[in-house]
Protein backbone atom coordinates (compact mmCIF):
# COMPACT_ATOMS: atom_id res chain seq x y z
CA UNK A 1 0.00 0.00 0.00
CA UNK A 2 1.28 3.00 -1.11
CA UNK A 3 1.60 6.87 0.94
CA UNK A 4 -0.83 8.24 -0.86
CA UNK A 5 -3.68 5.48 -1.11
CA UNK A 6 -3.11 5.54 3.07
CA UNK A 7 -3.84 9.54 3.12
CA UNK A 8 -6.61 9.13 1.28
CA UNK A 9 -8.18 6.44 3.73
CA UNK A 10 -7.18 9.22 6.57
CA UNK A 11 -8.82 12.04 4.97
CA UNK A 12 -12.63 11.29 6.35
CA UNK A 13 -10.64 11.31 9.62
CA UNK A 14 -9.17 14.76 9.41
CA UNK A 15 -12.18 16.63 7.83
CA UNK A 16 -13.78 15.18 11.13
CA UNK A 17 -11.61 16.21 13.37
CA UNK A 18 -13.23 19.61 13.68
CA UNK A 19 -16.40 18.17 13.12
CA UNK A 20 -19.23 19.98 15.79
CA UNK A 21 -22.50 18.41 14.35
CA UNK A 22 -24.56 17.38 16.76
CA UNK A 23 -24.54 13.97 17.56
CA UNK A 24 -27.64 12.04 16.12
CA UNK A 25 -28.01 10.07 19.24
CA UNK A 26 -28.87 13.28 21.41
CA UNK A 27 -31.67 12.53 23.36
CA UNK A 28 -34.64 14.97 23.19
CA UNK A 29 -33.72 16.80 26.27
CA UNK A 30 -31.04 17.75 24.64
CA UNK A 31 -32.62 20.24 22.55
CA UNK A 32 -35.59 20.95 25.00
CA UNK A 33 -33.27 22.04 27.98
CA UNK A 34 -30.04 22.84 26.41
CA UNK A 35 -31.05 24.45 23.70
CA UNK A 36 -34.34 27.03 25.55
CA UNK A 37 -31.85 29.68 26.90
CA UNK A 38 -29.51 29.69 24.66
CA UNK A 39 -28.12 27.60 21.52
CA UNK A 40 -27.66 23.87 22.21
CA UNK A 41 -23.62 23.94 22.42
CA UNK A 42 -21.98 20.83 20.98
CA UNK A 43 -20.57 18.41 23.24
CA UNK A 44 -17.53 18.23 21.58
CA UNK A 45 -16.80 21.76 22.95
CA UNK A 46 -15.44 21.21 26.35
CA UNK A 47 -13.51 17.66 27.81
CA UNK A 48 -15.68 15.56 29.89
CA UNK A 49 -14.45 16.57 33.39
CA UNK A 50 -15.32 19.79 32.22
CA UNK A 51 -19.16 19.11 31.28
CA UNK A 52 -19.22 16.75 34.49
CA UNK A 53 -18.32 19.78 36.60
CA UNK A 54 -20.90 22.05 34.80
CA UNK A 55 -23.62 19.32 34.77
CA UNK A 56 -23.43 18.95 38.81
CA UNK A 57 -23.91 22.37 39.45
CA UNK A 58 -26.78 23.21 37.16
CA UNK A 59 -28.33 25.26 40.09
CA UNK A 60 -25.50 27.64 39.77
CA UNK A 61 -25.35 27.65 35.85
CA UNK A 62 -23.51 31.08 35.17
CA UNK A 63 -25.66 33.34 36.98
CA UNK A 64 -28.89 31.27 36.76
CA UNK A 65 -30.37 28.40 37.98
CA UNK A 66 -31.26 25.84 35.76
CA UNK A 67 -31.79 22.94 37.88
CA UNK A 68 -33.36 19.68 36.25
CA UNK A 69 -34.90 16.48 37.53
CA UNK A 70 -31.87 14.02 38.53
CA UNK A 71 -33.32 11.58 35.53
CA UNK A 72 -32.95 14.56 32.92
CA UNK A 73 -29.78 15.61 34.90
CA UNK A 74 -28.14 12.52 34.40
CA UNK A 75 -29.01 11.72 31.17
CA UNK A 76 -27.81 14.49 29.76
CA UNK A 77 -24.19 14.60 31.90
CA UNK A 78 -23.98 11.13 29.81
CA UNK A 79 -25.25 12.57 27.21
CA UNK A 80 -22.15 15.02 27.24
CA UNK A 81 -19.93 13.45 28.47
CA UNK A 82 -20.35 10.34 26.22
CA UNK A 83 -19.92 13.31 22.71
CA UNK A 84 -17.33 15.24 25.16
CA UNK A 85 -14.48 17.02 23.15
CA UNK A 86 -11.04 16.93 24.29
CA UNK A 87 -8.37 15.38 21.62
CA UNK A 88 -8.77 18.65 19.32
CA UNK A 89 -12.21 20.25 19.18
CA UNK A 90 -12.76 21.44 23.25
CA UNK A 91 -9.24 20.72 24.33
CA UNK A 92 -7.36 22.83 26.58
CA UNK A 93 -8.89 23.41 29.98
CA UNK A 94 -8.38 27.00 31.43
CA UNK A 95 -11.10 27.42 34.46
CA UNK A 96 -9.41 28.30 37.27
CA UNK A 97 -10.55 25.77 40.65
CA UNK A 98 -14.10 26.69 41.87
CA UNK A 99 -14.51 28.56 38.45
CA UNK A 100 -17.34 26.85 36.02
CA UNK A 101 -15.35 26.07 32.65
CA UNK A 102 -16.38 28.16 29.71
CA UNK A 103 -16.53 26.45 26.23
CA UNK A 104 -15.55 30.19 25.13
CA UNK A 105 -12.01 30.02 26.86
CA UNK A 106 -10.61 27.21 25.71
CA UNK A 107 -7.34 26.86 23.54
CA UNK A 108 -9.41 25.43 21.11
CA UNK A 109 -11.98 27.85 21.17
CA UNK A 110 -9.40 30.82 21.30
CA UNK A 111 -7.53 29.70 18.28
CA UNK A 112 -10.32 29.03 16.12
CA UNK A 113 -11.44 32.80 16.57
CA UNK A 114 -7.96 34.68 16.98
CA UNK A 115 -8.81 36.67 13.65
CA UNK A 116 -12.50 37.92 15.18
CA UNK A 117 -11.76 41.59 15.93
CA UNK A 118 -12.75 42.93 19.24
CA UNK A 119 -15.08 45.39 17.61
CA UNK A 120 -17.29 42.16 17.10
CA UNK A 121 -16.63 40.34 20.38
CA UNK A 122 -18.05 43.61 21.47
CA UNK A 123 -20.91 44.21 19.26
CA UNK A 124 -24.49 45.32 20.38
CA UNK A 125 -25.72 42.15 18.68
CA UNK A 126 -23.60 40.02 19.74
CA UNK A 127 -24.01 40.26 23.83
CA UNK A 128 -21.47 37.24 24.83
CA UNK A 129 -18.82 35.32 23.49
CA UNK A 130 -21.33 31.85 24.03
CA UNK A 131 -23.94 33.73 21.64
CA UNK A 132 -22.69 31.41 18.56
CA UNK A 133 -25.50 32.06 15.96
CA UNK A 134 -24.89 36.18 16.56
CA UNK A 135 -22.42 35.06 13.21
CA UNK A 136 -22.53 31.35 13.18
CA UNK A 137 -25.95 31.97 11.09
CA UNK A 138 -27.33 28.01 11.17
CA UNK A 139 -25.76 27.53 14.95
CA UNK A 140 -29.24 26.34 16.18
CA UNK A 141 -29.18 23.19 13.99
CA UNK A 142 -25.40 22.79 14.71
CA UNK A 143 -23.99 23.59 11.97
CA UNK A 144 -20.76 25.75 11.92
CA UNK A 145 -19.24 26.11 8.71
CA UNK A 146 -17.12 28.45 7.39
CA UNK A 147 -19.07 29.68 4.15
CA UNK A 148 -22.52 30.35 6.71
CA UNK A 149 -20.69 32.93 8.90
CA UNK A 150 -22.26 36.28 8.65
CA UNK A 151 -20.20 38.65 11.18
CA UNK A 152 -22.21 41.38 13.03
CA UNK A 153 -21.20 44.15 10.22
CA UNK A 154 -23.14 41.75 7.72
CA UNK A 155 -20.02 40.88 6.27
CA UNK A 156 -19.61 37.63 4.97
CA UNK A 157 -16.33 35.62 6.42
CA UNK A 158 -15.00 35.27 2.61
CA UNK A 159 -15.48 39.03 1.74
CA UNK B 1 -44.55 0.26 8.42
CA UNK B 2 -46.00 3.67 7.62
CA UNK B 3 -49.35 2.73 9.50
CA UNK B 4 -47.06 1.93 12.85
CA UNK B 5 -45.52 5.16 12.69
CA UNK B 6 -48.14 6.94 12.56
CA UNK B 7 -50.02 5.03 15.57
CA UNK B 8 -46.97 5.46 17.44
CA UNK B 9 -46.81 9.11 16.91
CA UNK B 10 -50.47 9.64 18.05
CA UNK B 11 -50.04 7.94 20.78
CA UNK B 12 -46.77 10.04 21.94
CA UNK B 13 -48.52 12.70 21.21
CA UNK B 14 -51.44 12.08 23.95
CA UNK B 15 -48.96 10.75 26.29
CA UNK B 16 -47.52 14.23 26.63
CA UNK B 17 -50.53 15.24 27.90
CA UNK B 18 -51.57 17.61 25.21
CA UNK B 19 -54.39 20.85 27.08
CA UNK B 20 -55.78 24.18 25.65
CA UNK B 21 -54.76 27.39 27.31
CA UNK B 22 -58.23 27.58 28.40
CA UNK B 23 -58.08 24.33 30.35
CA UNK B 24 -54.94 24.98 31.97
CA UNK B 25 -56.33 28.68 32.90
CA UNK B 26 -59.63 27.35 33.84
CA UNK B 27 -57.16 24.49 36.25
CA UNK B 28 -55.27 27.79 37.80
CA UNK B 29 -58.36 29.11 38.36
CA UNK B 30 -59.81 26.34 40.34
CA UNK B 31 -56.74 26.21 42.52
CA UNK B 32 -56.82 29.95 43.13
CA UNK B 33 -60.88 30.42 44.05
CA UNK B 34 -59.73 27.37 46.71
CA UNK B 35 -57.33 29.48 48.47
CA UNK B 36 -59.58 32.84 47.77
CA UNK B 37 -62.73 31.81 47.60
CA UNK B 38 -64.78 34.00 44.48
CA UNK B 39 -61.28 34.60 42.45
CA UNK B 40 -61.72 35.55 38.98
CA UNK B 41 -58.73 35.31 36.63
CA UNK B 42 -58.12 38.99 35.72
CA UNK B 43 -56.29 39.95 31.94
CA UNK B 44 -55.77 43.56 33.64
CA UNK B 45 -53.72 41.89 36.46
CA UNK B 46 -51.75 39.94 34.15
CA UNK B 47 -50.81 42.78 32.10
CA UNK B 48 -49.58 44.61 34.87
CA UNK B 49 -47.79 41.39 36.59
CA UNK B 50 -46.16 41.08 32.64
CA UNK B 51 -44.96 44.57 32.98
CA UNK B 52 -43.95 45.01 36.48
CA UNK B 53 -39.97 45.78 37.41
CA UNK B 54 -39.75 43.04 40.08
CA UNK B 55 -35.78 43.93 40.79
CA UNK B 56 -34.64 41.16 41.85
CA UNK B 57 -32.48 40.81 39.02
CA UNK B 58 -30.50 43.51 37.03
CA UNK B 59 -31.01 42.13 33.47
CA UNK B 60 -33.85 39.76 34.23
CA UNK B 61 -36.25 42.82 36.02
CA UNK B 62 -39.29 41.90 34.30
CA UNK B 63 -40.87 39.10 32.41
CA UNK B 64 -40.87 41.66 29.56
CA UNK B 65 -37.30 42.44 29.55
CA UNK B 66 -37.22 39.00 27.45
CA UNK B 67 -40.42 38.13 25.92
CA UNK B 68 -40.67 42.56 24.59
CA UNK B 69 -44.19 44.43 25.76
CA UNK B 70 -46.01 42.82 23.45
CA UNK B 71 -46.11 38.98 23.45
CA UNK B 72 -47.54 38.60 20.23
CA UNK B 73 -44.36 39.55 19.09
CA UNK B 74 -40.82 37.04 19.26
CA UNK B 75 -38.61 38.14 22.21
CA UNK B 76 -34.68 37.64 22.89
CA UNK B 77 -33.03 36.38 26.33
CA UNK B 78 -31.31 39.27 27.54
CA UNK B 79 -28.57 37.69 28.39
CA UNK B 80 -27.52 35.09 25.69
CA UNK B 81 -29.91 36.99 22.62
CA UNK B 82 -31.57 33.41 22.08
CA UNK B 83 -35.00 34.40 19.80
CA UNK B 84 -37.51 33.73 21.93
CA UNK B 85 -41.34 32.33 20.23
CA UNK B 86 -44.10 34.66 20.75
CA UNK B 87 -45.68 33.83 24.52
CA UNK B 88 -49.43 34.59 23.03
CA UNK B 89 -51.25 31.20 21.97
CA UNK B 90 -52.06 33.04 18.90
CA UNK B 91 -49.21 33.50 17.56
CA UNK B 92 -47.60 31.01 18.72
CA UNK B 93 -50.38 27.70 18.74
CA UNK B 94 -47.82 25.47 20.66
CA UNK B 95 -48.09 27.68 24.15
CA UNK B 96 -49.70 26.45 26.87
CA UNK B 97 -50.65 23.32 25.48
CA UNK B 98 -47.98 21.57 27.72
CA UNK B 99 -48.95 21.43 31.80
CA UNK B 100 -45.31 20.30 32.48
CA UNK B 101 -43.82 22.47 30.58
CA UNK B 102 -45.96 25.56 31.69
CA UNK B 103 -45.21 24.58 35.10
CA UNK B 104 -41.29 24.24 34.61
CA UNK B 105 -40.69 27.27 33.32
CA UNK B 106 -43.51 29.23 35.44
CA UNK B 107 -41.40 27.85 38.57
CA UNK B 108 -38.19 28.67 36.83
CA UNK B 109 -38.69 32.56 35.54
CA UNK B 110 -40.88 33.05 38.78
CA UNK B 111 -38.28 31.92 40.79
CA UNK B 112 -35.21 34.12 38.30
CA UNK B 113 -37.94 37.03 38.04
CA UNK B 114 -40.07 37.69 40.50
CA UNK B 115 -37.85 36.15 43.58
CA UNK B 116 -40.37 33.09 44.38
CA UNK B 117 -42.57 30.63 42.67
CA UNK B 118 -45.52 32.26 41.33
CA UNK B 119 -48.72 31.51 42.75
CA UNK B 120 -52.21 29.91 41.26
CA UNK B 121 -53.85 33.24 40.74
CA UNK B 122 -50.84 34.98 39.38
CA UNK B 123 -50.47 32.29 36.61
CA UNK B 124 -54.20 32.58 36.17
CA UNK B 125 -54.16 36.03 35.37
CA UNK B 126 -50.93 35.43 33.44
CA UNK B 127 -52.90 32.87 30.87
CA UNK B 128 -55.82 35.30 30.90
CA UNK B 129 -53.56 38.18 29.80
CA UNK B 130 -52.04 36.46 27.17
CA UNK B 131 -55.00 34.37 26.04
CA UNK B 132 -56.72 37.70 25.78
CA UNK B 133 -59.11 37.28 28.60
CA UNK B 134 -60.64 34.27 26.24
Amino acid sequence: MNKSLLLIALLPLAAYADDLRLPLNAPPAFQAECGSCHVAFPPQLLVADDWRRVMRSLDKHYGDNASLDEKTRQTLEDFHVRNAGGRKVGAGRTAPAGELPRLTQTDWFLREHREVPRADWTHAKVKTPANCAACHTRAADGSYREREIVMPNGKHRKD
Amino acid sequence: MKIVIAVLTVLCAASAQAATPAELLAGYRTEAAQQAAGFQPSAQRGAEFHARRFGVSAKLSSCASCHTDAPAQAGRHVVTDKSIKPLAPAANAERFTDPAKVEKWFKRNCTEVVGRECNPAEKADYIAFLTGGR
